[in-house]
């Protein structure tokens, strides 16, 4: 470098940004792909059989020689036994264990960018699918939740009689009780997107119903005691004071609601046949093997998942500073 | 008048360790339009007293009337307007609306909700503020719109639980003086809770001296200084003289436990 160079930019700027930009970035960079580079090694191994299969399909020697003395072989043995072919082969198969990274993002680029949104080939037309049930069940969840909680903190009956229920509800797997709440809609004649939104409810209401129990018990014993000197009825300090204090324990609440209320509808999908939506393409993908599917699909639930909570996120932003909570 | 009178007043809290003596045989009748200040070290009873009065507690022996009421009527009554020692603004409601909110809740129209609200907030000097988020104050100014919210709804009584306790000195004098002359143009009844000598000798009409275990009063003093205080008026003999008793009272209570 010349010192023109130094004399263009003020010394120091573009490094000091430079700096800054590491510093910001770094961390995450260094952690996503250090993940990426543990996945591509990961590959090698899991597709070590399906690699030296390939290979001695095509009259390449391997060890062990026959397919069915390597059965029972692990996938790291096998590497090491014939690395070259098991590092060759192992990350552009068309059926893989463990599909690459770049495959994942190539499946996903297809579904998503290159078929049209109406497409049954689309990935955000699933998505789409999908998202219904998740928000009228996460609607549904937070508002029953948020009713749930207004009880518990009014009646003692309630406080000592829901939680139990509702911690009780939580412990029952969910894959059980969804095709339960399938069949029983089904039967009596209610079906489409609400009998998922149930399911995705049936997730959501928890969290939101912990968070609003610690929420509307955030204020204080004196702004309580001031509304009690007001003569203020239950309903009035209840919306002048509880609800606007019980804000930021909901929003933190209704993060996690929304990630539930995604997997509940994606596993509502699973017992109707798995026609549409991103747990038929889950289901499908493992039905036909197609690995690279199922990986899209995760992904693409995951980004869902991702949106939800980005949104959630920028109202909470927006609204609790709004509050002078923030 | 008696605005508020005790007759052996007690106050037991169960706990783990046994009972707590609140309030012991508390006797003690304010006249209306006194200033009476409560000073004691902590566990005395002198915030216990108060919310007794507002029928935050209930005593467990002995009468006591707020307005010739049960405190509980005289609260439904909203005979009184509470300051606690924190401001508890909203942070989502402007000065002004945290001011009208006791309004709203006891229904007055919308009309003389505004008109009240800019009156209390003249009288503290927070006339420019009405649109200002809490935020926006410091923390003396707070403590001034907390005190309007009290007065907004007129109530005969003020009850003040260490409504300066968290400000600094130079600020509290200011306060203080202020305190003193709303006190004059309102003629309202205040019972004021404080652990500061000088804070409780310039206010006072009427200083009662609590000490702990069990809380008592220890000494009654009627203060003998005039109704117009200058802030100096703390280096005269007779403000020192009632400051000296006061100190007293409170050597002699703590003794005694």
């Amino acid at each position: 470098m010349t010192d023109a160079t130094f004399a263009a930019t003020p010394p120091g700027a573009t490094s000091r940004r430079l700096r800054e930009f590491a510093r910001n970035f770094g961390p995450v960079v260094t952690v996503i792909a250090a993940l990426i580079g543990l996945w591509y090694l990961a590959c090698i191994p899991m597709n070590a059989q399906n690699s030296l299969l390939l290979a001695e399909r095509e009259g390449i020697a391997v060890s062990p020689a026959t397919a069915a003395e390597r059965r029972d072989v692990g996938g790291i043995a096998l590497a090491f036994a014939t690395p070259d072919q098991a590092l060759a082969r192992a990350f552009d198969q068309d059926r893989p264990r463990l599909p690459t990274p770049h495959q994942v993002v190539t499946e996903l680029w297809d579904t998503i960018v290159g078929q049209k949104i109406t497409s049954k080939r689309s990935l955000v037309w699933h998505a789409g699918i999908t998202l219904a049930p998740t928000l009228l069940g996460f609607l549904i969840g937070s508002i029953a939740g948020i009713a749930l909680a207004v009880g518990i903190v009014h009646s003692r009956v309630m406080d000592l009689s829901v939680m139990p229920w509702a911690i009780a509800s939580q412990t029952i797997p969910i894959l059980a009780i969804a095709p339960m709440i399938i069949v029983v809609l089904n039967s009596i004649g209610i079906q489409g997107v609400l009998p998922k939104a149930i399911i995705s409810a049936y997730l959501s209401f928890f969290p939101v119903t912990v968070g609003m129990v610690k929420g509307l018990r955030a204020a204080s014993p004196s702004d309580l005691d001031l509304m009690r000197t007001w003569n203020a009825s239950g309903l009035r300090t209840l919306l002048s004071l509880r609800l606007p204090m019980s804000l930021p324990y909901l929003f933190a609440s209704l993060k996690i609601a929304v990630a539930a209320a995604l997997v509940g509808a994606i596993v509502g999908e699973l017992p109707t046949g798995a026609v549409s939506g991103l747990g038929a393409r889950l289901l499908a993908g493992s039905y036909y093997g197609q690995t690279v599917q199922i990986w899209s699909a995760l992904f693409g639930a995951a980004i869902v998942a991702a949106l939800l909570v980005a949104v959630i996120a920028a109202v909470e932003r927006f609204t609790l500073r709004r509050m002078g909570l923030a | 008048m008696t605005t508020i009178s005790a007759q052996s007043l007690d106050l037991t809290f169960p706990s783990p360790d046994g009972p707590v003596h609140a309030l012991s045989d508390i006797s003690l009748d304010i006249n209306e339009g006194e200033f009476v200040s409560f000073i004691g070290p902590s566990g005395c009873g002198k915030t216990t007293f108060l919310r007794c009065v507002a029928a935050l507690e209930t005593p467990t022996g002995g009468t006591l009337t707020v307005n010739g009421m049960a405190p509980d009527d005289a609260r439904k009554a909203r005979a009184y307007g509470y300051v606690f020692q924190a401001a508890g603004l909203y942070p989502w409601r402007t000065i002004g609306r945290n001011v009208t909110l006791p309004l709203e809740i006891m229904g007055y129209s919308k009309a003389d909700r505004t008109k009240r609200m800019e009156d209390v907030l003249e009288l503290v000097e927070l006339g420019n503020f009405t649109n200002k988020y809490p935020w926006q104050l410091s923390g003396g100014m707070q403590q001034r719109a907390s005190i309007a919210r009290a007065l907004a709804f007129d109530a005969p009584i003020l009850l003040m639980d260490e409504p300066f306790g968290a400000l600094d000195e130079i600020v509290r004098d200011r306060l203080n003086e202020e305190l003193l002359s709303l006190w004059k143009r309102t003629n309202k009844t205040t019972l004021f809770v404080t652990h500061s000598i000088p804070e409780a000798v310039y206010l006072s009409t009427k200083i009662v001296v609590m000490s702990p275990r069990p809380g008592r009063i220890t000494d009654i003093i009627d203060s003998p200084l005039p109704k117009d205080r200058p802030l100096d008026i703390r280096d005269t003999p007779e403000f020192l003289a009632v400051a000296h008793r006061v100190r007293e009272g409170l050597r002699t209570g703590m003794e005694a436990a």
